[in-house]
């Protein structure tokens, strides 16, 4: 039997501060779980055990009962079902897109210098601007877009050559994340009207959409920060090589940032599994989200408790699952094994 | 600018790159020796070519979120500036100018927003003055050191007086007689206290977890568990949690003597649960990040300072902080822009209350919204647009570029 608190290597902490840090780590696990634990003992109350003061204990303080999990189970069976799928397939296909896309750009804004020009930008947002009052004024649409088009195209060539004035790849990051300012109050009204538009209100594909824009920005500056960090000389050794772009980060980029791939995945799930407003906004019966659920249970005779901790139980389960099935891959030795070998 | 010093001219092969911007890669010093050979783009087909790397990444990210923000953006621009009435069979959008825009800061919906705000006592104007002619001393001595351009000096300038009238709004709002704070001064506590402790927490969290101790992997996960809970069930939690007769801390409060003791007759207790609340689920959000930080980074440079007889106080903070102070100012961007929009946890444990005083902006313009005041309420997010992007852009260009510099 070998002492766990044992001091294995030269650097590593001695006996009495791995104590130390186990029991500050033991502590706030107490603070995260005990929350958790109150969720899982209230899914198994009647409504009386809550209203009663606090019990704590099953069995001992209260007779628990399946109550709440047969209702949302069984009872309600496939409003909870739908909802559920709807979550898996959003969050999983919003977040999987918003890594690949958001990844691609985080690299080529580490490693490419970019120069858009100031007068082009203020040409294509006085083109933008002509169209946008053109339609208000009740010039049919594509006679607009075209019209703006053309003076885009004229002006680019004319004036927008002549400012060489030009802004760099940390100003198009600020821009990026600038996009995520707007409270989505001020956001779920226009996505309506433009959803409605294209008939994609009620559908899954709208919220993905939704989804994948709003987590694109958080993609490119957690992964940014990661390329940023990562060792160039296996990439400069590669490109003189001869290996082109792609073949570097499909055979070096990618294996060595996978713990920062891996912690953004679950960052971004996590917020697509969980959002609530825009959901509540673009969809009605048929793309409802879990979030939604959650908030219902707050009806007219108050919240139902229970109902609410088997919910969010049920919704956190499989995030929790992925993160265990993930974690190890946040790990050490995966960018020593790749500098070495 | 984190990027561009890092750039790598080895790789930035295609035309445009060879216009270089100076700065990046004279900093490098290896500009053209590094340049690899032109490789044979023709055989290859020249969509897989470098050249065409450099637009492909970029560009679908682009466009899929100008597409996506432009109508919003504009859209929500439009709608507070104008007045939306009811008529029979639909709904009329009129015209009102800034009208929303000036109830909220000089009108009847001042207090509201920002605060109710009297003549500060002694103590305030002391702090006003001294705020005053430290930011006056800061910004002659920028001046004088002749570092900065005609812009960065007007930068400056814009951001001392932003500085100084925001002390003046806070203190006529707080260091006074009969003050209140509104919406506004409500959200930036929220913002500072939570991102500090949230900061704290996490960084020291993702330490103690790269330690070899037993159930490391454990701690990990959990740790993750609170950022996995969605907002709003986070929100019916800690009602349930901070509910002091039927909640399970209630002996902890009959112990200590607050049997009748409630966070929602005090302003600041009020704002205090919030801020628990809000800390309890984000920070493994900053936990995550640092952790993974931590576990890419080069450990030989800190073994060796080990080996060589430094303390761990001091690896810590001449190698390891240095090495997480870029993707510290990243996350603490992000939470800083997420943070302004918080609205689960006040709405949901207090409705705002008691009074206002734990109504956050968006929670405002939730609460105009549900009124159907649609005009104020995108009023008060454009408010917060130009709030947020005002602190933003200055904390990008003060604060993350001079830290990334000396990384």
């Amino acid at each position: 039997m070998t002492n766990p608190f044992r001091r294995r290597s030269a650097t590593d902490l001695s006996a009495p501060a791995k104590v130390a840090a186990f029991g500050l780590l033991v502590g706030w696990s107490v603070v995260v779980l005990f929350p958790i634990y109150w969720l899982v003992v209230t899914s198994f109350k009647r409504p009386y055990d809550v209203d009663k003061g606090p019990f704590y204990l099953p069995f001992v303080d209260f007779q628990p009962t399946l109550d709440a999990w047969r209702y949302i189970l069984v009872e309600l069976g496939n409003d909870t079902l739908r909802p559920y799928i709807n979550t898996v397939i959003v969050g999983l296909t919003s977040s999987a897109i918003a890594l690949v896309m958001g990844s691609f750009t985080a690299y080529a804004l580490v490693r490419f210098t970019y120069r858009p020009r100031i007068g082009l930008i203020a040409v294509a947002i006085g083109s933008i601007a002509l169209a946008l009052v053109t339609i208000a004024l009740g010039v049919p649409v594509p006679v607009a877009l075209a019209a703006a088009i053309g003076v885009f195209i004229l002006l680019a060539q004319t004036i927008g050559r002549r400012f060489r004035r030009s802004l760099g790849n940390s100003d198009i990051a600020f821009w990026l994340i600038s996009q995520r300012i707007l409270p989505p109050i001020a956001i779920a009204i226009p996505l309506y009207v433009l959803f409605q538009q294209v008939g994609l209100l009620d559908s899954l594909a709208a919220l993905i959409i939704t989804y994948v824009a709003a987590n694109l920005p958080i993609v490119v500056w957690l992964m940014r920060e990661y390329f940023a960090s990562l060792p160039r000389e296996l990439e400069e050794s590669a490109a003189v090589d001869g290996a082109t772009v792609y073949q570097i980060v499909r055979s070096i980029v990618l294996p060595i940032s996978v713990p920062g791939l891996v912690a953004t995945f679950l960052i971004v799930l996590i917020f697509a599994w969980n959002e609530f407003l825009i959901a509540l906004v673009l969809t009605s019966a048929n793309a409802q989200t879990m979030p939604l659920q959650v908030a219902a249970q707050n009806a007219t005779r108050g919240p139902q408790w229970w109902a609410m901790s088997v919910l969010i139980i049920i919704m956190i389960a499989p995030v929790v699952a992925m993160a265990i099935a993930l974690e190890r891959f946040i790990t050490r030795g995966i960018l020593v094994g790749a500098l070495k070998g | 600018m984190p990027s561009s010093p890092r750039m790598s001219p080895a790789l930035a092969s295609s035309g445009n790159s060879v216009t270089a911007d100076p700065d990046g890669l004279t900093a490098e010093g290896q500009a053209s020796e590094t340049r690899p050979p032109r490789r044979a783009i023709a055989s290859l087909g020249a969509w897989r070519s470098d050249g065409a790397a450099r637009w492909l990444f970029i560009w679908p990210t682009v466009l899929f979120i100008l597409v996506l923000s432009l109508f919003p953006l504009v859209a929500s621009l439009a709608l507070s500036l104008s007045k939306l009435s009811f008529r029979q069979g639909g709904i009329d959008l009129k015209f009102i100018g800034f009208a929303n825009y000036q109830q909220l800061l000089f009108g009847l919906e001042r207090s509201h927003f920002l605060g109710v705000l009297k003549s500060p006592s002694p103590l305030g104007w002391a702090i006003v003055i001294g705020t005053l002619l430290l930011t006056a001393y800061a910004w002659t001595r920028a001046v004088r050191s002749g570092r900065y351009g005609p812009f960065g000096l007007i930068l400056r300038l814009f951001a001392g007086v932003l500085l100084v009238g925001f002390v003046w709004l806070l203190v006529q709002a707080m260091v006074s007689e009969g003050g209140r704070p509104g919406s506004l001064i409500v959200t930036l506590i929220f913002v500072v206290v939570g991102i500090g402790l949230q900061y704290v927490l996490g960084l020291g969290l993702a330490l103690l977890a790269v330690q070899q101790v037993p159930g490391r992997r454990f701690f990990r996960i959990v740790f993750l568990i609170p950022l996995t809970i969605t907002p709003v069930g986070v929100g019916y939690m800690f009602l349930m949690l901070t509910d002091t007769s039927k909640g399970p801390l209630e002996p902890l409060w009959v112990t200590l003597g607050l049997r009748d003791f409630t966070w929602v007759t005090d302003p600041w207790l009020a704002r205090a649960a919030v801020i628990i609340g809000d800390t309890w689920q984000w920070t493994p959000f900053v936990f995550i990040v640092l952790l993974a930080a931590l576990e890419s980074l080069d450990q030989e440079v800190r073994e060796a300072a080990l080996a060589d007889g430094a303390s761990r106080w001091q690896a810590f903070r001449h190698i390891t902080f240095p090495a997480l102070l870029p993707v510290t100012t990243t996350i603490i961007l992000i939470r800083l822009i997420e943070g302004f929009k918080i609205i689960d946890m006040p709405n949901i444990l207090l409705g705002g209350g008691p009074g206002t005083a734990t109504q956050s902006m968006t929670l405002q313009a939730w609460i105009d919204w549900n009124t159907l005041n649609l005009g104020r309420s995108a009023a008060v997010a454009y408010l917060l647009l130009i709030l947020v992007t005002i602190v933003a852009t200055l904390y990008v260009n003060v604060v993350r570029r001079g830290v990334t510099e000396t990384v």
